[in-house]
């Protein structure tokens, strides 16, 4: 599994000279399997520059929304295999209590929003709602469930033969937690993150930050490196950086927070345009 | 993997531990899985202590009776009857925690429905009736 993040910003895309280095485009993930199967997490505008570097030959692309707060979906317009007649795109998300998964992106793919209807997008495309039973794409086996952030969220766990990546990009485990972290099984988001090679994890806030942010669905660096640890990842990437954190202020965040927590695993800075090959 | 709570059941802990009043959580079998400091002054035990419970156990536990004293088995009791019939219940009764005390109480039970279908459990408040 090769694994390269076109998007690490959380909440707003944030360009300019201070977040260059880590990148401003919103999330987005591209996970490609051996077998040349393509995995992209997340539509937010990182996917544009992921589209260009996709071959015009691939006929199958797998997009897997873990939710669709705008930062999750705005590049996902953008995305060139949708209009591609020659291509299949089947998006993964979750459906809401009262729409499904087809009316929610509808809200954004269409006017006013977007000037294209999701019916007009010349590609093949096909929708599965999530969370349900675990799927298969390619060589990869896919496991999904609801986590704790506002409106239907999912995290997901990819395995695959030579390692298994777990993606929690917005996740607020200690949300009214008075001792977090709690035992594994009362943990959101546990189940998918336990033992993985890679934890691609939210580590929005400073705990100051946290303190007036509680309830916002995101985690603190250290509630983030606790979750890890709890896990028993081999490494962990902190992910969805705040819009207002500088590349100065990230270099020291994660060090300091790795110099507090004594961390068991590989902390790798999450910096867009980074590959890995985890396991 | 090991197991883990649905989140639905999870955020109701969180909310419950912050509530005054007394609530119980059971499993979609009837295991008690959580109940909060409140309650536990009614239970005369804390959850820490005891964990989790089958409903062979906890609905025994506070010995239920009705108000003539004959006691109630765990069927008729409001957190089973959302359980087994999938509805709201209500009713009042007296029982005894394990400090001895003896309270009149009134319990309101509701099921647990998650998205997609998914049946979580039963969540139950009570509270000593003082009146």
């Amino acid at each position: 599994m090769k694994v390269t993040l076109w998007g690490t910003r959380g909440s707003l895309a944030s360009p300019g000279p201070e977040t260059a280095r880590y990148g401003g485009n919103t999330s987005c993930v591209e996970v490609r399997g051996n077998d040349g199967t393509v995995l992209v997490l997340d539509a937010g505008t990182g996917i544009r520059r992921l589209g260009l570097s996709l071959p015009g030959s691939l006929r199958r692309v797998n997009i897997l929304l873990t939710h669709l707060h705008m930062d999750h979906i705005q590049g996902l317009g953008f995305f060139p295999a949708l209009r591609n007649p020659k291509a299949e795109v089947h998006i993964w998300g979750p459906a809401s209590t009262t729409l499904n998964l087809r009316s929610r992106l509808t809200r954004y793919l269409s006017p006013p929003l977007f000037p294209v209807h999701l019916r007009d997008l010349a590609c093949k495309l096909v929708l599965h709602e999530v969370p349900g039973d675990d799927f298969d794409i390619g060589e990869f086996h896919i496991s999904s469930a609801l986590v704790c952030h506002p409106d239907p969220t999912v995290g997901y766990r990819i395995e695959a033969p030579d390692a298994t990546l777990t993606y929690l990009p917005d996740h607020e485990p200690a949300l009214g937690a008075q001792n977090f972290p709690l035992s594994a099984d009362w943990t959101s988001g546990y189940k998918l993150a336990a033992g993985s090679d890679l934890l691609i994890h939210d580590a929005q806030f400073t705990e100051d930050e946290y303190r007036t942010r509680m309830g916002w669905g995101h985690s603190s660096l250290k509630h983030a490196f606790e979750f890890a640890a709890l896990a028993g990842v081999k490494s962990f990437i902190p992910f969805h950086h705040d819009p207002s954190h500088t590349d100065e202020a990230l270099d020291d965040l994660i060090k300091d927070s790795v110099h507090l927590a004594h961390p068991g695993f590989a902390v790798i800075p999450g910096i867009e345009g980074a590959t890995f090959e985890p396991g | 993997m090991s197991s883990q709570k649905e989140i639905e059941l999870i955020l109701a802990r969180q909310l419950a531990s912050y509530l005054a009043m007394p609530i119980f959580i059971v499993d979609p079998r009837g295991n008690l899985i959580y109940y909060n400091e409140p309650a536990e002054i009614i239970l005369g035990h804390r959850f820490e202590e005891t964990g989790e419970m089958p409903v062979e156990e906890w609905s025994t536990l506070f010995q239920p009776t009705d108000e003539n004293g004959k006691p109630l088995t765990a069927e008729v009791l409001p957190l089973m009857v959302a359980l087994t019939q999938h509805a709201p219940d209500h009713r009042e009764m007296w029982i005894e925690g394990l400090d001895g005390v003896r309270r009149f109480i009134e319990v309101t039970a509701f099921p647990l429905d998650g998205r997609a279908e998914r049946y979580l459990g039963a969540l139950a408040i009570f509270w000593e009736n003082k009146g």
